[in-house]
């Protein structure tokens, strides 16, 4: 059994701009399996859909066709059996200003009906580095607290599944170390977890297998290894002031003064160098480091917008570089209702 | 304790911790109520024969306290939570539309009956009261305050600004209470104005009430009953039914 399922799921919006009555899709026909135990990233640009898939997994949002479900409970038939087993870190930083930490925390756990949950309320916030803010009202603490908070109170009722919507957006190292030992953990032990952040280094380091979307359809599923295998494998990075010829400024990911362009062979690098030659532009730091996350991403993202550019809307596969075998992995892209 | 419970618990300790605000607040302003129109009014208004002015406004002040704080305590606590976003911490969990009407009903109840029987111990010192009923008395009392718990949970529902709340409050519960009869028998109004004020469902919430104290009413005792029922389950079934929809609160 899967411990996340979506199936053929699609969310319509009233369009804001659009004339009465249009819509647009913040979700187009979206499969995803996620198999129990498995550590598993969500990523995408803003706007791509991922929040809206944690809103329907989470019966905060009604998907407007398709079925959800959690470890078999369908989210919208069987909604109390789902939420017992999901337990949600959202994204804003929301709180109860009237309570302190322990009383957030033993509330809801009654929610779910547990009775007696402090054993488990202080190996939570012992974890989380809390204990000694367990007295604290919620609105003296800093914004990295109050987010260890959010991760305490998704995670009091036990759930075997746990979903973090980008939990370290704006968090500082250390906090960022703390949470990610301790859900790491929790996924060792057994919790299957669906995580959806910023950070591609998070990403790369804590996830088995991703899922890219863009514009609410998944451009690419596969397992982390196989997503950065199949991308080239290099990456020529180098400083300039000057101005790159058209070609190479296509092709480059440019940050600041620093420019990275992908290489799968020598022969790439030598030409690169040969072009910025040419044009007279001096270059300096120049190295070439081995393709990561971020890359892939990248050319995921633009590969699906250059695909979308030519083909105008039509019917599109999902983009799978290594071509995953497993039977779960079904990023099935349906038809665009127009 | 099963998950509603925990719910009723924790909304009836968030007004509890500002009982200053909650509970003092409006106990004074019934207080200052009774003052000032008792003294300006007690020698030139005789309600019924045997019922001194004073006498006669003690129930009503009660009742409107017990009202207006039973819709402020549902209706407010539930647009702080879609205002601040601490909602979805209700959202996530398995507990039913059922179990957050019980909860926020019956924690407007709680606020309603202890801020009205605040207001009942300050100002039964000013007068002498009689308890002719005091099973109609606590009836009205809890059926009224179910009511407004009700309507508030609806308004805060539908509200998505403070702004929309307090014209719900200001121009809607505000002028039924005060129309209802809280500070005048309705007998002594125009004919016009009698017919009115029979068509407000306040009017019968305090009727109703007052004749527990007094045994004597506007309107019977039994029609007030049926009146007040009859809104509390229309009331019950639209705010049942937009929870359950998730009206404004799961897109």
């Amino acid at each position: 059994m899967s411990a996340i399922s979506f199936q053929s799921v699609s969310k319509a919006y009233p369009s804001p701009r659009g004339p009465q009555g249009s819509t647009f899709l913040a979700l187009d026909n979206v499969s995803l399996d996620v198999a129990e135990g498995e550590f598993f990233g969500l990523l995408g640009p803003n706007g791509a859909g991922k929040t809206t898939m944690i809103s329907i997994l989470a019966g905060l949002t009604r998907a407007t066709n398709g079925r959800v479900t959690v470890l078999g409970s369908d989210v919208q038939t069987d909604y109390a059996q789902a939420r017992r087993k999901l337990g949600v870190v959202p994204q804003e930083l929301v709180f109860d200003p009237f309570f302190n930490v322990r009383e957030a925390l033993r509330f809801q756990s009654g929610y779910f009906g547990i009775k007696h949950n402090d054993a488990w309320i202080d190996e939570l916030l012992e974890s989380l580095g809390l204990t000694d803010k367990a007295n604290a009202n919620m609105r003296q603490l800093s914004g990295g607290m109050k987010r260890r908070v959010l991760v305490a109170q998704a995670l009091v009722h036990r759930p075997p599944v746990i979903v973090l919507d980008e939990p370290t957006a704006g968090v500082d190292v250390e906090l960022r170390q703390t949470l990610w030992h301790f859900i790491a953990k929790l996924n060792k032990q057994g919790h299957t977890v669906l995580l959806t952040t910023h950070y591609l280094e998070e990403a790369e380091a804590l996830c088995g297998r991703l899922a890219m979307l863009k514009t609410g359809r998944i451009v690419a599923l596969d397992k982390t290894s196989d997503l950065l295998k199949a991308a080239s494998s290099n990456v020529l990075r180098f400083k300039t002031d000057g101005v790159l010829p058209a070609a190479l400024a296509a092709r480059a990911r440019i940050t600041g003064r620093i420019v990275q362009l992908p290489a799968n062979s020598a022969l790439d690098i030598e030409q690169y160098l040969a072009a910025v030659r040419e044009a007279g532009v001096a270059v300096e730091d120049v190295e070439i480091r081995r393709a990561d996350l971020e890359d892939v991403f990248l050319d995921v993202m633009n590969t699906a917008r250059a695909e979308e550019a030519s083909t105008a809307g039509p019917p599109q596969g999902a983009r799978a570089p290594s071509g995953g075998s497993a039977a779960h992995e079904v990023a099935s892209v349906g038809e665009r209702t127009p | 304790m099963t998950g509603w419970q925990m719910l009723l618990y924790k909304e009836v300790l968030r007004f509890w911790k500002v009982g200053f605000q909650t509970v003092a607040a409006p106990v004074l302003t019934a207080l200052l109520y009774l003052m000032i129109f008792g003294h300006v009014l007690e020698d030139h208004v005789k309600v019924y024969d045997s019922i001194s002015y004073t006498a006669f406004l003690v129930p009503g002040l009660v009742m409107m306290s017990v009202l207006q704080n039973a819709f402020a305590n549902s209706s407010s606590s539930i647009i702080q939570s879609k205002i601040m976003g601490n909602m979805v911490f209700l959202l996530l969990t398995p507990l039913s539309h059922w179990h957050w009407f019980i909860a926020y009903v019956g924690s407007s109840i709680a606020r309603g009956l202890v801020v009205g029987g605040g207001v009942f111990f300050i100002t039964a010192w000013f007068t002498h009261l009689s308890f002719v009923a005091p099973l109609w008395i606590l009836v009205f009392a809890i059926l009224g305050a179910a009511l407004l718990g009700t309507l508030g949970l609806i308004a805060g529902l539908w509200a998505e600004k403070f702004d929309q709340l307090a014209a719900f409050q200001n121009f809607i519960i505000m002028p039924m209470t005060f129309l209802s009869g809280v500070f005048y028998s309705i007998g002594s109004l125009p004919a016009f104005w009698q017919r009115m004020s029979h068509l407000n469902p306040f009017f019968y919430m305090i009727d109703g009430f007052r004749h527990g104290f007094f045994g004597v009413s506007d309107a019977s005792p039994w029609l007030s009953l049926g009146v007040v029922g009859l809104a509390l389950a229309v009331a019950s079934a639209l705010a049942i039914y937009l929870l359950r929809i998730g009206y404004k609160i799961r897109s």
